[in-house]
């Protein structure tokens, strides 16, 4: 299947899985809100350039934002962690090899312990700047902000480990004659 | 010159991310002023649609507990029927006038429509009600949306053939109440903690509150909510920690996570009272 072909297919179920699953749970605290949506500007390919990443996640957090009701709220934590992804990946994987040997970010490409830190700074930073975002419209106290970042971000990488357990990603070793 | 568009692209994915950051923020703000800025008629209709499909589908899980609140409502409604009545005088006689007109000259004020709701969602900080009708089936920005149990929200966005309803449970909302007992005003708002409950504050401390007293929407609000209906009871009674009044914790009488139908309320005399209302000097 062709790489994009494969994240046309993948921006239309995170946007439904989340808006048809995990919107649809019902709450277990004020704090704890499950979200996976942003797991696809995650599993973007290595090769898409930077401003091309920036306008996906724009259109992919805005087309999210319909779903759930308040437009804007969620395309601006998207942007966010779509402009650090490439710092951050080229921090974690200085040397280039991977990056030319494999098509996105996964365990198998980057290893275990580099893709775990890369996933869990940009879940952070997507919810912290997401809660932020909702503290300074509700006004409600600082607790909220502290408690609903690390409630949200606690839930948010139980599911992207969950879900990677159970799609194991065979991401093809690109070789010449591919 | 040549260095203003050389330093342009050199930053030009940093400008981009600012300007797409900037756009996020101004529909943001915009949409949470005016309520109406982005929601287009495409968009709309397209997550309508989908909302639609799927609550087709949920619909048919909460047949059980729909069918028991309508029929609970139904039966409400039998018994404030005149026929249900009787005069307990029989030396009264009644006589049927073939007047054609109502001779008390009663207006309607409030007209109900039907509709269904097809998205509705708890577990976020604003939420929001997406109901099948729209502006061609009659409904209007500002009416009330009411539950078979109570109240459940406010009309703020209509499409064609869809439109939107900023729940009860929204931190936004607000909406003035009475205790039914002694007639007690206060405001209903929610402080996002739990779906169940909501929080009416500025209730003075003068007033004698039980658990388990109705809280009714007051005339003040009726320029959308007809008065009278019910939000729910007091389950807490708190004293506020500085000013001289209660806080109220309410369990909610609609049951939010099982809304099927809802009726609209138009206030027929909203413009009268409104054009009125601006008038004032």
């Amino acid at each position: 299947m062709s790489n994009l072909l494969k994240n046309i297919i993948r921006f239309v179920l995170f946007i439904l899985v989340q808006a048809f699953v995990l919107n649809k749970v019902p709450p277990l605290h004020q704090f704890v809100k499950p979200y996976l949506y942003f797991l696809f500007i995650l599993w973007l390919p290595f090769n898409v350039s930077r401003s091309l990443l920036l306008l996906i996640a724009f259109v992919f957090g805005l087309m999210m934002d319909y779903f759930s009701g308040v437009p804007g709220l969620l395309a601006a934590p998207c942007v966010l962690i779509a402009y650090l992804r490439p710092f951050l990946i080229s921090i974690l994987l200085p040397q280039e090899a991977a990056e030319a040997s494999y098509s996105e970010p996964s365990i198998r490409s980057m290893g275990w312990a580099p893709y775990s830190v890369y996933v869990i700074i940009l879940t952070f930073v997507h919810h912290a700047f997401l809660v932020f975002i909702e503290w300074r419209m509700n006004f409600s106290g600082f607790v909220f902000f502290i408690g609903k970042t690390a409630g949200c971000t606690a839930v948010s990488l139980l599911l992207i480990f969950i879900t990677e357990l159970l799609f194991n990603r065979k991401t093809k070793f690109r070789t010449n004659a591919a | 010159m040549r260095n203003i568009f050389v330093f342009i692209r050199r930053f030009f994915t940093f400008f981009l991310f600012l300007i797409l950051l900037g756009i996020s923020f101004a529909i943001l703000v915009k949409y949470n002023q005016t309520y109406r800025a982005v929601f287009d008629n495409t968009a709309g209709e397209l997550t309508g649609n989908f909302d639609k499909r799927y609550s087709d589908i949920e619909y048919y899980f909460h047949l059980t507990e729909t069918n028991k609140a309508l029929s609970d409502q139904n039966n409400h409604l039998l018994n404030l029927l005149g026929t249900s009545f009787d005069a307990p005088d029989s030396t009264k006689q009644y006589k049927i006038d073939s007047l054609s007109n109502d001779t008390l000259h009663k207006v309607r004020k409030y007209l109900y429509l039907p509709a269904k709701v097809v998205n509705n969602a708890v577990s976020n900080e604003f939420n929001y009600i997406t109901i099948y009708r729209g502006a061609r089936q009659g409904v209007k920005k500002d009416m009330a949306v009411v539950g078979p149990n109570g109240v459940v929200g406010k009309i703020i966005l209509v499409n064609d053939n869809y439109s939107r309803a900023m729940s009860l449970l929204n931190g936004k909302s607000k909406v003035n109440a009475l205790l039914k007992k002694g007639l007690v005003a206060g405001a209903v708002e929610w402080d996002g903690a739990d779906p169940q409950y909501l929080v009416m504050r500025k209730v003075t401390r003068s007033a004698t509150v039980q658990r388990g007293d109705s809280v009714i929407t007051s005339n003040i609000s009726g320029l959308s909510y007809p008065p009278g209906l019910l939000i729910g009871t007091v389950a807490q009674i708190k004293q506020e920690s500085a000013g001289g009044s209660y806080v109220l914790k309410i369990k909610t009488a609609t049951n939010f996570y099982t809304l099927q139908y809802v009726s609209l309320v138009e206030n027929v005399l909203r413009n009268e009272q409104e054009t009125l209302e601006d008038q004032t000097p």
